[in-house]
């Protein structure tokens, strides 16, 4: 095999429609007679419904139809929590429209259907909705105390409690002796703060019940889960539904969903007979669509004096808002693996409790409990420096596996195959000029400047490529891990490959041709990649969890090796040679030893007229292949950054962002480097800007992006990205994902550069996101408390 | 994001903006750049029934000099303010303002006089005007009246203009020989001031001769920083005689507190800002 295409950095096929107005989002569907839909939704956080007066509303010009959660109680199911992480789970019903009860500020009350979204809109003031109020709990710490209950009826906030013990699993030593025997322990507790996944494409849906299956249209990352759910959730016949998701404007994890508005507007268009579609507002986004993160982390570490870690012990209690989705309960126990990340401490506990809150529910966000834990484990390992008095670099050295030391079997019972940590630190070191600025560290701290410089580090691993199916059936998931493909080759010799993953921004379109050119040697430009619609793409599990490549890409590359290995079978016929003399190369089946040769066009053409095959060959080289990885890929990396706070305002800038990214074998430089970017931005976010904010009712207060912060491009820095290859061991590419890798890795490495800027004034932690505000309040608190505290 | 449904009026001159808003009564709403009421009006804040827009009305854009003022039309957009040549010439307090205005969109589209009728405390012209000592120019069924700066904002989005009057100019005196800076504080690129600070300095030999200083979003109204003009006036032109005047700048404010900072934060950020403005508008 040449690998003329794959590491080649090609501009992405799928851009040029995108970005010259030729896209084709759900909402530029529309189909005759269709209906649009308007949602009225509670603005009180926890109240009983005791009226839905709909009368005014019906009456109002254009409105064909108005739907309630008693209409439709009947037919409406409970929407799915695939992932019970205990067997003793406690979650109350989702019904898609309130019937009894609202449990956020958002839910769905009613469903106006009309002619016209304007004449839907209008009508959703109209309808007459009274509520009686009841306590609201939105604190995690006070959820846990269960003294107001956010479903009363549950009779307690617990949804669940997930254990994981190093003793007991038999992976390391039990806990307590760790922190018995510790001759330093760090106990701190931080705060993940509930995040906003922030597409940029609202969640919109279409559909068209007229024909023999109802077909959906939907701005989702899941189609062919969303399918399955649709037809369980609302007693359709699943070969009665077909989803498809068409250009999708992001989702990073925010539409990895089956969303209320969803099977709304499937009902809408099973009560009236005629399509519809609804599209949310983005105040309607921010408000009801699944918020991330979300979590009180309590810690202990314990340590040598030499910095050598014994164990860490870690407490978490998990805000699950008012109800499950798809993934929800299971986001914390995705980071549960993870609080160990490159280090090989040999003591490990945790525990998290799932909570119930009046506030819209969590669920994945880009990361999906490995930032959480990384953040923390990265927060205690400079903590621990700062505590010892040594250089955080040298601390995460002495305590990291070895490159000779893979494949390695952590204390949460993974096996890392692949690693290199101290490769990828040294080129971080290098480009990031470490000594200088510590050294201008120094002299700022020493001529007491008022901008203060840090230094953020972040040395990061993730489990990718989600995930060997019996893994996840261990952990009590729905579904398996694996993924779908199929390549067709035309008779022209084209090739067609369908793959599950289902691509809403990723760049399957040019990373699979670039795979598949290579694999069959074809030309990149003869390779068609189709996805995102179930008729086409039968089976699939889609995208998410960094899983694309390492799954979806491996099962492209399997189908390919059977199509070769079917090829091979007409080109021995052809040739009148044996199969076993047969080596394919360059798109080309040669006889050993001869100059005979003939190009896999030939055999396409050969395979489709059919009149000389071998006796018994079914004429079709097209192959399907489902891949289910044998083990998560690990990606790995070091971040450095620059931080400078000013101290008379508080303002944290980023003076310097240097990462290096193992992401093994690269197909395509190009979308890498631009999903590190893209994950940056979302870990600085949450570091510096971002957090969703309730009152103390319950209404969301950053309820548009004037007040929750996405920070553009003049508030980011310029990056230096660089990568060292360690491939995976575990694919026949080498690649490991790299998706979530910069959001998980930005988030500590920035927080631990303000407070290393600071920690000399006597400031010891700073709640994300570090505003102004807050890095000033800290600064004024440490003065007051006369420094360290 | 669909507003509910209204009338649309495009009037060609003043005089017949005035008539159609007398006729609309407090159901008729101005329609300037829109920068901030077509937002309202899709999130359903505000409904008019009647939308007037300005946007055909002859004689209300554009720059000109008026004696020993210039006379800035109430629809010239922001990115104008920022780049006029008389305004940079005269006035660069207001140019630097125009230019921390949102993004090149809102800019290229929002208008001088729509920024200071909407009045936001935390707007960036408002201050920078009040500063500047500026005559605002109303026309109503009556005639043409004028009140100063001073007089002019009175409240969260409430200023001196009666529900029949249109602002059609800002009357803003020639400033020669002063130097200016606005320092804007926010968390991200593209938003509303959390604090900022608009200052005008006059400096003659080593000494502060004269200062103005307007502070955004230190209260319900843009404020002036009268305790930080006084021991500016007469100061030398030092850092430490700034820092010393600058720590008055939160004096006499109101500040609100939000997601951005408390009032103790505001106040704080005030002197720092003010100190930061008056040290650049200086030339130190």
């Amino acid at each position: 095999m040449t690998t003329a295409e794959v590491g080649r950095a090609r501009l992405r096929k799928e851009d040029a429609h995108l970005i010259t107005g030729r896209s084709r989002y759900t909402d530029n569907i529309t189909l005759p007679g269709m209906l649009h839909l308007a949602m009225v939704r509670s603005p009180f956080a926890h109240a009983k419904i005791t009226s839905v007066d709909v009368a005014a509303a019906k009456s109002s010009p254009g409105v064909v139809a108005v739907l309630t959660g008693a209409d439709v109680a009947a037919e409406q199911g409970s929407l799915p929590n695939a992932w019970p992480i205990t067997p003793d789970q406690k979650a109350p019903a989702h019904p898609a429209i309130a019937v009894d009860e609202v449990a956020f500020a958002g839910e769905v009350v009613a469903c106006i259907i009309a002619r016209s979204a304007a004449a839907a809109r209008d009508a959703v003031e109209l309808v007459d909705v009274d509520y009686e109020g009841l306590p609201v709990v939105l604190d995690l710490e006070e959820a846990a105390k269960d003294q107001v209950l956010a479903h009363p009826g549950l009779g307690t906030n617990k949804s669940a409690t997930w254990v994981f013990d190093s003793g007991e699993a038999g992976t390391g030593k039990p806990i307590r002796e760790a922190l018995d025997g510790a001759e330093v322990l760090i106990e701190r507790t931080f705060y993940q703060q509930r995040l906003i996944p922030s597409f940029m494409e609202p969640r919109s849906t279409v559909v068209d019940p007229t024909g023999e299956q109802i077909t959906v249209w939907s701005a989702t990352q899941i189609p062919h889960i969303l399918r399955l759910m649709l037809a369980l959730t609302l007693a359709i016949p699943e070969s009665k539904v077909r989803v498809i998701a068409p250009d999708v404007g992001g989702g990073f994890g925010g539409k990895l969903q089956v969303t209320p508005e969803e099977a709304i507007t499937v009902l809408a268009a099973r009560h009236t007979g005629k399509p519809c579609k609804y599209t949310e507002t983005r105040s309607e986004s921010l408000m009801a669509a699944h918020h991330g993160r979300a979590q009180v982390q309590r810690l202990k570490l314990s340590a040598t004096k030499e910095g050598i870690v014994t164990g860490l012990d870690v407490s978490l209690l998990a805000d699950m808002g008012a109800y499950l989705g798809l993934v929800t309960s299971g986001i914390p126990i995705l980071g549960a693996f993870m609080y160990n990340s490159i280090y090989k401490f040999p003591a490990y506990r945790f525990e998290c409790t799932n909570l119930f809150t009046n506030k819209a529910w969590t669920d994945a966000y880009r990361g999906a409990g490995r930032p959480e834990a990384t953040f923390a484990i990265e927060r205690m390992m400079d903590e621990l420096a700062a505590e010892l008095g040594l250089d955080p670099l040298q601390v995460r050295e002495r305590n990291w596996i070895k490159h000779e030391e893979f494949p390695f079997t952590t204390v949460a019972g993974l096996e890392y195959d692949s690693g290199n940590y101290e490769a990828a630190t040294a080129k971080a070191l290098e480009l990031f000029g470490y000594d200088a600025l510590r050294a201008e560290q120094s002299r700022r701290r020493e001529t007491k400047d008022p901008v203060q410089l840090g230094i953020g580090i972040s040395t990061f691993t993730e489990m990718c490529g989600l995930a060997p199916s019996r893994v996840l059936g261990a952990l009590n998931y729905g579904a398996g891990g694996w993924e779908h493909a199929q390549v067709r080759v035309l008779p022209t010799g084209n090739i067609e490959v369908v793959t599950g993953s289902s691509s809403h921004g990723q760049g399957h379109e040019t990373a699979w041709s670039q795979l598949v050119a290579d694999k069959l040697g074809v030309p990149f430009e003869n390779v068609e990649v189709l996805h995102g619609d179930t008729q086409i793409s039968q089976r699939g599990l889609d995208t998410y969890g960094s899983r694309s490549l390492t799954v979806g890409g491996m099962a492209v590359l399997a189908a390919a090796d059977k199509v070769i290995e079917k090829a091979k079978v007409v080109a021995a016929h052809l040739m009148e040679a044996s199969e076993d003399d047969i080596e394919f190369a360059d798109g080309r089946f040669s006889v050993k030893g001869t100059d005979q040769s003939t190009a896999l066009g030939e055999i396409a053409l050969a395979t489709f007229s059919a009149h000389n095959l071998p006796d018994g060959f079914e004429p079709n080289l097209d192959s399907d292949a489902t891949f289910d990885p044998q083990n998560f890929s690990f990606p790995h990396g070091t971040h450095l950054a620059a931080i400078e706070v000013d101290t008379e305002t508080g303002r944290v800038s980023i003076r310097k962002y240097v990462c290096v990214d193992d992401v093994g074998v690269v197909v395509n430089p190009l979308i890498v480097e631009g999903q590190v970017h893209g994950g940056l931005a979302q870990g600085i976010a949450q570091a510096l800007y971002e957090e969703a904010v309730y009152d103390d009712a319950g209404t969301l207060v950053t309820g548009s992006f004037v007040d929750y912060l996405v920070p553009g491009a003049p508030d980011l820095p310029h990056y230096t990205t660089a990568r060292t290859e360690t491939p995976s061991t575990t694919n026949q590419l080498g690649a490991k994902g790299v998706g979530e890798a910069g959001t998980i890795a930005s988030t500590p490495a920035i927080v631990n550069g303000v407070l290393d800027a600071v920690r000399h004034l006597g400031v010891k932690d700073i709640r994300m996101p570090c505003s102004p505000s807050r890095v000033w309040a800290a600064l004024e608190e440490a003065k007051m408390t006369g420094g360290v505290r | 994001m669909i507003p509910s449904a209204f009338d649309y009026a495009a009037p060609n001159t003043v005089a017949e903006a005035l008539s159609l808003l007398a006729l609309a009564g407090d159901s008729g709403k101005l329609l300037a750049g829109g920068q901030s009421l077509i937002p309202v009006m899709k999130l359903r804040l505000a409904d008019p029934q009647m939308v007037i827009d300005l946007g055909r009305v002859e004689g209300l854009a554009g720059v000109r000099e008026d004696g020993d003022a210039l006379l800035i039309g109430a629809m010239t957009p922001h990115h104008q303010v920022a780049t006029d040549p008389l305004v940079a010439a005269y006035v660069p307090l207001l140019a630097k303002a125009a230019a921390t205005v949102a993004d090149p969109q809102v800019r290229h589209r929002g208008t001088f006089g729509g920024a200071l009728v909407h009045a936001d405390p935390a707007g960036d012209l408002p201050a920078p005007v009040l500063a500047a000592e500026a005559t605002f120019i109303l026309a109503g069924p009556g005639g043409e009246r004028r009140v100063a700066a001073a007089d002019f904002f009175q409240g969260y989005f409430t200023t001196a203009i009666a529900e029949d009057e249109i602002l059609t100019h800002v009357r803003v005196p020639k400033y020669t020989g002063w130097g200016a800076h606005y320092e804007k504080f926010t968390r991200v690129a593209q938003q509303w001031s959390i604090v900022a600070v608009a200052a005008m300095v006059r400096v003659e030999g080593g000494t502060i001769a004269e200062a103005r200083i307007g502070l955004t979003n230190m209260a319900s109204t843009p404020v002036r920083a009268t305790a930080v003009e006084q021991a500016l006036a007469g100061a030398p032109l030092t850092r430490d005689a700034i820092a010393a005047a600058s720590s008055h700048a939160a004096e006499g404010t109101d500040p609100a507190s939000d997601l951005n900072g408390d009032a103790a934060y505001r106040r704080h950020l005030a002197e720092v800002l003010t100190r930061r403005a008056v040290v650049t508008a200086a030339g130190l």
